[in-house]
């Protein structure tokens, strides 16, 4: 059993975003990074499936510039075994379907029995890498995994999807397949002093792909703030609790809910 | 042309489909385009005579045994096919869960991607600008689609409304699709537990994010919601980590609301979150980021420490009622 997991180095939820000079993006220096929420819900899944399987490989596959590093120290430490490395410095740069190409050329030859990824990224949020990719490599692919059913895991597998406002359905398929994993599909296990210890001696493999340009690119124009839509009285002026008293005021005489 | 895309489940309409209706008759109008429906289906749908009351050219029933039920393989086989029988410039979709799973193996198929979850356009010079949320949220991008038609885009939900999709009628037509192979097979949808809490008949609600920081912090909410009179809940973090039950989750997984107060407490407003609540009369947002998304839809906002804030609510709130 092989899995390979993608994983994307993304700004930090909390980071205060500053647009770029060009306004095409964010002003990157200065900005903490993290592993994308959902790939990390795809490398615990995939380190359980293999677990459950009592043998394999868990691959872990990052396309970003060398800062990715982290990403992939961080998985190789909580147990994926190596990782593979596809060095594009530019990577905003890049549309979902070039992104998707040159991740397909990096693990086509791998042959891996399942791919998971994050449903989709916290930054530029295409949300169609993982369908792509899955297109490019000819094999079926699921969004919005919320449960995989380890124990159904032989020539198929019957993963659990999530529709919208509370619905579910299950779905079996044939393997090879890829997996876009939804955040919250279990609970992430934290890295053990041995792991990150081992992490030092497994094998990064390092990419450089060939990026053919794609006519169809989606371009960004122009970055900025959200226009508002309403009206907001901020109250409190930064004090919080002056804040709370004004709002009680506002709701008993403005909104009358009390 | 433009094609449109109508979800239904057993001939059973997607409301958010009129959206999609709405948004493609706008682009027609601008780019000066025919709109055409495709409904993928395994008979002749008995939806198609109500999409045809809607002012379209035509709506094509694509065909096919296969289709009865979802799965990816048989709607981006199907699609394929369509495209290919009528050569359209635009496709127009609502961002659903079922698009995010098929469109992008559609266009990818056909050497193209989607410009996914826009929330609005602009025809300039015969082409679309279109505008998307990135950086959950906290920022825009306007965007512009490169090379030739066909362009794949996707609203979303809330992005048009579907009451202002305009009436007209149209030709029915079908359309038999080639679909090969298909890779998966699906069971019955179904629903997780019949939920305990119907929140959709709170007037107000207390809600929770992240922002709480741990399952003991609840009881604070808990406080604040008992002398409003409020019920509790929770963005999808929350339930996820099991501090409350699934069934007090608001957004596109779990209820959508419209209570008459919203009460946000860290939450950050991402639009999974939004489109379950954002018609409450009055939102409430305390954050202790200013540019948090939330703040773009609050009435009121508080933005600071909510550990600050809730226990002077409460005591104020208890005061108010005497
Ligand atoms: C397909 C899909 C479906 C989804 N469905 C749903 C859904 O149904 N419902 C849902 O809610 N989400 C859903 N999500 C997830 C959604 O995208 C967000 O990740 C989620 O809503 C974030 O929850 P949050 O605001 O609580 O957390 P965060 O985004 O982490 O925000 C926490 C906020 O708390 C603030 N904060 C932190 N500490 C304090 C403090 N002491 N005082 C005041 N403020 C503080 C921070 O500034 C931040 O703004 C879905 C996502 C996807 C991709």
């Amino acid at each position: 059993m092989k899995i390979i997991v993608l994983m994307k180095q993304v700004a930090n939820k909390d980071a205060v975003l500053r647009i770029a000079g060009d306004e095409k993006w964010i002003n990157e220096t200065d900005v903490a990074q993290q592993t994308n929420e959902s790939d990390g819900y795809a490398l615990e899944e995939a380190l359980r499936t293999v677990e459950a399987k009592g043998g394999g490989e868990v691959v872990v596959c990052t396309l970003g510039p060398q800062s990715a590093k982290t990403v992939i120290k961080d998985a190789l430490a909580r147990g994926a075994n190596r990782a593979i490395h596809v060095v594009v410095d530019d990577a905003k740069s890049l549309s979902a379907y070039q992104i998707a190409k040159a991740i397909a050329d990096a693990i086509r030859e791998e042959n891996a029995d399942l791919v998971f990824t994050g449903l989709q990224s916290d930054d530029a949020s295409y949300g169609q890498t993982g369908v792509i990719l899955a297109e490019l490599l000819g094999i079926p692919h699921a969004t919005i995994v919320i449960e995989v059913d380890r124990e159904s895991l032989g020539d198929t597998l019957r993963v659990k999807r999530e529709l919208e406002s509370g619905w579910y359905q299950w779905f079996t398929y044939t393997l090879p397949s890829l997996l876009t994993i939804q955040s919250g599909i279990s609970q992430i296990r934290y890295a053990s002093l041995k792991g990150i210890m081992a992490a030092k001696s497994k094998e990064v493999r390092e990419v450089t792909p060939t990026i053919e340009s794609f006519a169809s690119a989606a371009q960004i124009q122009k970055v900025y703030m959200p226009l508002k839509t309403k009206q907001t009285q901020m109250l409190g002026n930064g004090d919080a609790k002056a804040g709370a008293v004004e709002l009680v005021e506002k709701l008993k005489t403005e909104v009358r809910a009390i | 042309m433009i094609l449109v895309f109508i979800e239904h489940k057993d001939c059973v309409l997607n409301k958010t489909s009129l959206e999609a209706i709405a948004a493609a008759q706008a682009i027609g109008k601008d780019l000066g385009l025919g709109v055409t429906a495709v409904l993928p289906c395994d008979k002749d749908c008995s939806l198609a005579q109500d999409i045809a009351g809607y002012n379209l050219e035509k709506v094509i029933v694509a065909k096919n045994e296969k289709l009865g039920t979802y799965t990816p393989d048989g709607y981006a086989d199907a699609w394929e096919h369509v495209i290919k029988a009528t050569d359209p410039q635009y496709i127009v979709m609502s961002h659903t869960y079922q698009v995010r799973d098929f469109a992008p193996k559609v266009a990818a198929r056909l050497g193209r991607e989607v410009v996914g979850d826009c929330i609005r356009y602009k025809a300039e010079g015969g082409k679309l600008m279109l505008t998307r949320r990135i950086f959950l949220g906290k920022l825009d991008a306007d965007v512009t689609i490169g090379g030739d038609a066909p362009y794949f885009v996707t609203f979303q939900s809330g992005a048009f409304r579907g009451d202002s999709a305009e009436k007209g009628s149209a030709a029915v037509e079908t359309m038999g699709v080639t679909v090969g192979d298909i890779r998966m097979t699906a069971e019955a949808p179904f629903q997780e537990a019949k939920a305990t809490v119907d929140l959709t008949k709170s007037d107000i609600i207390v809600a929770v994010g992240r922002g709480i920081k741990s399952q003991e912090n609840i009881a604070l909410a808990q406080q604040l919601a008992d002398v409003l009179g409020a019920d509790l809940a929770a963005s999808r973090p929350i339930c996820d980590s099991e501090w409350l039950p699934i069934d007090r989750q608001i957004g596109s997984s779990g209820q959508t609301v419209a209570p008459k107060v919203y009460i946000a407490l860290g939450i950050s407003g991402a639009i999974q979150h939004i489109v379950g609540m954002k018609n409450a009369g009055t939102i409430v947002a305390i954050n202790k980021d200013s540019e948090a998304p939330i703040f773009d839809i609050a009435d009121y906002g508080i933005v600071g420490d909510l550990f600050d804030a809730v226990p002077v609510l409460i005591e104020e709130v208890k005061k108010a009622k005497g």
